[in-house]
């Protein structure tokens, strides 16, 4: 299995050649050529379960940058393997999916597909790599997929501003991670995440491991939607409902989730990272789940009940994290739990939410809306997505017999041990987990029962559709029936998944546990535990506030508008853009002498500066040559000419003034023996010369400017200060031999290189590849001089250059 | 753009265009031990087809010379870029230029170079864009003037 390292790229190469598929076989679906790549992934990956089950992680390494240390280096251990199998057993499903929920005579499918590798191979390298910086690289290319895939319908006003905000917001973590991984990389000196782990007592001492922690927590937050982050992802729902099910339910914004476990070993065990992985992520699990319930659009609910999903996991990491302060032994059994849980859930929220996305993308697609206030009654009309849609939500909702209960059970078990610990304060505070939970729990009832029963029971009102309501086509159905099997199946089977999958995975987010801990079986019945008595609680409660729903639900209303995270997030985009609107008006005034001054005075101050701080001027004039007569004969006349050039008072008096400075340089490599320098120069001159007269025509006439005295006296200034460090620095040159003199490598010229003339050995043999570098800049030039005349717009006439 | 009537500058371009162009072909193939070499070599023709520009105008340089200036730039391009790649094929590094010599019936002892090819695409190059550039800049003019 040692190419198992090129499964990243390959996705990535694949997306190549979709746009061949689409382009030149349009009457087949491009979605069944981009089936297989998942599918074959998913099935390579599941061949390395059992030797990754015996605790032995593939790792490969490839150097790709030596020098900086970047090495590509693919690290298979329990955790990558799990979130690789869902990236890319989902991915398969949604493939399929995709095939019947988007039309090939309609959509864009080339470019959908290429963005779908794009994103698989992406997130495959995210799990997969063990070097941070390759990690981020992927990352940001998740975040870059997943802005293409939501602006997928990018007509939509809504598809834009929702892409661009999860950009923004992904990408403001994404760099904060960036910083973070910088300062662990400085700390421990490696970029490889397994070293960092065997450094973990360097980091935890160091200054800046409290702002390496926020910083890296800040990636993950962002990516995974936690409070107050989480605002991008109801918006990013624009997407196309296969996307929403792949990428913002079941892959991408578990990334953030990946990061966390990924980095355990490092930060855990300490009271901050404590507090604010499972603080944020129990705060998110309420307010996720209590914002889901006021929502009308399925898809949105779903979002929000994403986001209180994937707080709940954080909130577990953060639980178990508490077994690194501990160390392993004995009692490490309760924390486990912890991170037991928060591993099962996570397969467990693929399942039943991909599964629910795709229910609710079936309602879409075949009422033509997915407003609960317009739905009603499917139940007779789409059985099969009702039972769907009853078995997904059911098990989100955490009722037997289906996954989500186990794993719900397994929550409330690991909340009920934090509550009774004693360190980090949570003796006061510790209390507050279970409760928050359960009350977050009864919301997430709530809304399930919405999910389940709103669109499917009641009256169906065929008049608010837009289309005629039957049931989807099989291939629709197949992905969610696939899930929901599952669904049940795990529940049934959960010691299988945990043993092959769960367990590996464990043992890589808390390293050596697993050997003195065990964990026990999972089991659907405990006997009469607190736990189940919570469930029981929830189940009434959450029951009968569902029944109630409409005399509550205004309550909702009470909430000020100005003051949410929306809203807030709209004004500060408002609000910069009209500062950087100001600022950069400011400087960009559109004439040619601003900027120009503006790089000369930068030339001026930096240059300036470093001469006078390093105080580095030295001038040695002795070993220079005696001054002959012919220097100060040229020397004055070039004075002559810059001077006639200044004061001219016509444009072409000025030109012919340019062009003899240039003879005269000419002259002067005449004299210092420098006939090929003389020579192009005097070619060059008389070219631009040339040049210089065929633009004269374009050019106004000169006029005497009348300026305020300010704008002369800084020009003067700024034209002085130019004028004066350029002498200072070639007087300074002359002093100065800090190297070598190159000339030295060139002298055995004419052995190596044949030629006699050294200038031309330079150029073509030598420093060939500069000359080869120069000539294209050159030949972009003129093409841009070419484009700029031959393809400008034909409203030249309004444009300006007459007036 | 073009004195039209200036018989005297036609006429001395007419012969003064190939004395440049001789000039320039000498820069050229004598670069490699003389002053010279392909950019100077380059510019010297632009210089010469300046002349012409000058002393007649476009329409008849363009109908003389029936080359287009941006192919020939990129040309001179790929040109540089091909003899740097194949030197890899012969397993030397990007750019690696040789040289021999070889006996000539009439010329006797001669010595040929890879970098001569890779001058000609700096010949090339320089000639193209130069001249791209101005044609360019100077039929924008007659167009303006219309």
């Amino acid at each position: 299995m040692s190419w198992l390292y090129l499964i990243t790229l390959i996705p990535l190469l694949y997306a190549i050649l979709v746009p061949l598929f689409y382009k030149y076989l349009p009457r087949i679906h491009t979605g069944w050529f981009v089936l297989p790549v998942p599918v074959v992934l998913f099935a390579c990956l599941m061949k390395q379960i059992p030797f990754v089950a015996k605790g032995s992680p593939f790792v490969h390494t490839v150097s790709w940058i030596p020098s900086l240390n970047i090495n590509y280096t693919t690290y298979v251990d329990g955790l990558a393997l799990t979130f690789g199998l869902i990236i890319t057993g989902i991915g398969a499903l949604v493939v399929l999916y995709s095939i019947y929920y988007l039309f090939k005579e309609r959509e864009e499918l080339g470019n959908f597909y290429v963005y779908l590798l794009l994103f698989m191979g992406a997130m495959l390298g995210v799990v997969f790599s063990d070097n941070i910086l390759v990690l981020y690289m992927f990352w940001e290319l998740t975040s870059v997929s997943s802005f293409l895939l939501i602006a997928f319908w990018y007509q939509r006003k809504g598809s834009r501003y929702g892409a661009q905000k999860s950009l923004l917001i992904t990408v403001f973590g994404g760099f904060c991670m960036f910083a973070g991984f910088l300062i662990l990389a400085n700390i421990t000196d490696t970029f490889s995440i397994q070293q960092m782990i065997q450094h973990t007592d360097k980091i935890t001492g160091h200054l800046l491991f409290i702002p390496a922690m926020i910083l890296i927590l800040l990636g993950a937050f962002t990516k995974s939607a936690q409070f107050p982050f989480h605002i991008w992802l109801p918006d990013a729902m624009e997407a196309p409902t296969p996307v929403s099910a792949y990428l913002h339910s079941a892959t991408m914004v578990k990334a953030g989730i990946y990061l966390i476990a990924r980095l355990t070993p490092i930060f855990g065990g300490n009271m901050t990272w404590f507090w604010l992985v499972s603080g944020i992520g129990l705060i998110t699990l309420f307010w996720g789940s209590f914002s889901a319930v006021k929502q009308v659009d399925l898809k949105a609910m779903l979002a929000y009940s994403t986001i209180s999903q994937l707080g709940m996991i954080v909130c577990l990491l953060g639980l178990g994290s508490v077994a690194m302060y501990y160390g392993p032994g004995k009692g490490t059994v309760l924390y486990l739990t912890a991170i037991l849980a928060a591993v099962f859930h996570l397969i467990n929220h693929s399942t039943f939410k991909g599964s629910l996305f795709m229910v609710v993308g079936i309602i879409d697609h075949e009422t033509g809306t997915r407003d609960i206030r317009r739905l009603g009654g499917l139940m007779s009309l789409m059985p099969i997505t009702f039972t769907l849609a009853i078995i997904g939500s059911f098990s989100m909702a955490g009722l037997p017999p289906f996954n989500g209960f186990l794993s719900k059970e397994l929550f409330f078990t690991a909340l009920l041990n934090t509550s009774q610990l004693e360190i980090f304060h949570l003796g006061k505070w510790g209390l507050l987990f279970p409760v928050v939970a359960w009350i977050a729990s009864i919301f997430t009832f709530i809304y399930c029962m919405i999910i389940a029963f709103k669109a499917f029971m009641g009256k169906h009102y065929p008049h608010r559709l837009v289309k005629k309501t039957h049931e989807a086509p099989w291939g629709m159905l197949l992905p969610p029936i696939l899930l929901a099997f599952l669904i049940i199946f795990f529940f049934f089977n959960p010691n299988v998944l945990a043993q092959y999958l769960i367990i590996p995975a464990i043992s890589s987010i808390l390293p050596g546990f697993m050997e003195t801990g065990s964990i026990e079986p999972i089991k659907a019945w405990h006997g009469w535990t607190p736990e189940l008595f919570m469930t029981m609680g929830v189940v009434g409660l959450g029951f009968v506030l569902f029944i109630l729903l409409p005399k509550w639900s205004k309550l909702y209303g009470w909430l000020p508008v100005r003051i949410t995270l929306n809203n807030i997030y709209d004004q500060a985009l408002i609000v910069t853009e009209r500062i950087s609107e100001r600022i950069t008006r400011k400087y960009m005034t559109g004439f040619i002498r601003d900027y120009l001054s503006y790089i000369l005075l930068f030339f001026v101050v930096a240059l300036g500066g470093a001469i006078l701080t390093l105080n580095s001027f030295t001038f040695n004039p002795i070993t220079n040559s005696p001054i002959r007569v012919y220097e100060i004969i040229l020397c004055l006349t070039l004075v002559a000419s810059a001077l006639l050039v200044l004061f001219a008072r016509n444009r072409i008096v000025a030109i012919i003034g340019l062009g003899v400075m240039g003879y005269l340089i000419t002259g002067i490599f005449v004299i210092f023996r420098a006939p090929d320098l003389a020579l192009t120069q005097l070619v060059v001159e008389t070219v631009t010369t040339v040049l210089f007269l065929l633009c004269f025509y374009f050019l106004p006439k000169m006029k005497k400017e009348i300026s305020k005295l300010g704008f002369k006296t800084s020009n003067l200034l700024i034209s002085l200060g130019v004028g004066f460090l350029v002498t200072i620095m070639a007087l300074l040159a002359q002093g100065n031999r800090l190297f070598l003199p190159i000339s030295w490598f060139y002298e055995n010229a004419y052995e190596l290189a044949g030629a006699k003339n050294i200038v031309n050995a330079i150029l073509v043999d030598f420093r060939g590849f500069d000359t080869m570098l120069e000539i294209l800049v050159f030949c972009i030039g003129g093409i841009g001089v070419y484009t700029l005349i031959k393809l400008q717009l034909t409203g030249r006439k309004n444009n300006g250059l007459k007036e | 753009m073009g004195l039209k009537n200036d018989v005297i500058l036609q006429t001395v371009t007419k012969v003064a265009v190939f004395i440049i162009l001789a000039f320039s072909i000498h820069l050229f193939i004598g670069g490699h031990h003389n002053p010279g070499g392909g950019f100077v070599g380059g510019l010297a023709v632009v210089s010469a087809f300046t002349l012409l520009l000058l002393a007649f105008d476009l329409k008849s340089l363009r109908a003389g010379l029936i080359i287009n200036f941006e192919i020939l730039a990129i040309v001179g391009v790929l040109i540089a870029v091909c003899t740097g790649m194949s030197s890899l094929l012969f397993n030397e590094p990007f750019l690696n230029q040789i040289f021999g010599t070889i006996n000539l019936p009439i010329l006797g002892e001669t010595e040929f170079a890879t970098a001569v090819i890779f001058d000609t695409g700096v010949a090339f190059a320089v000639l193209g864009t130069a001249l791209s550039i101005i044609t360019t800049i100077s039929e924008d003019i007659c167009k303006w003037r219309q």
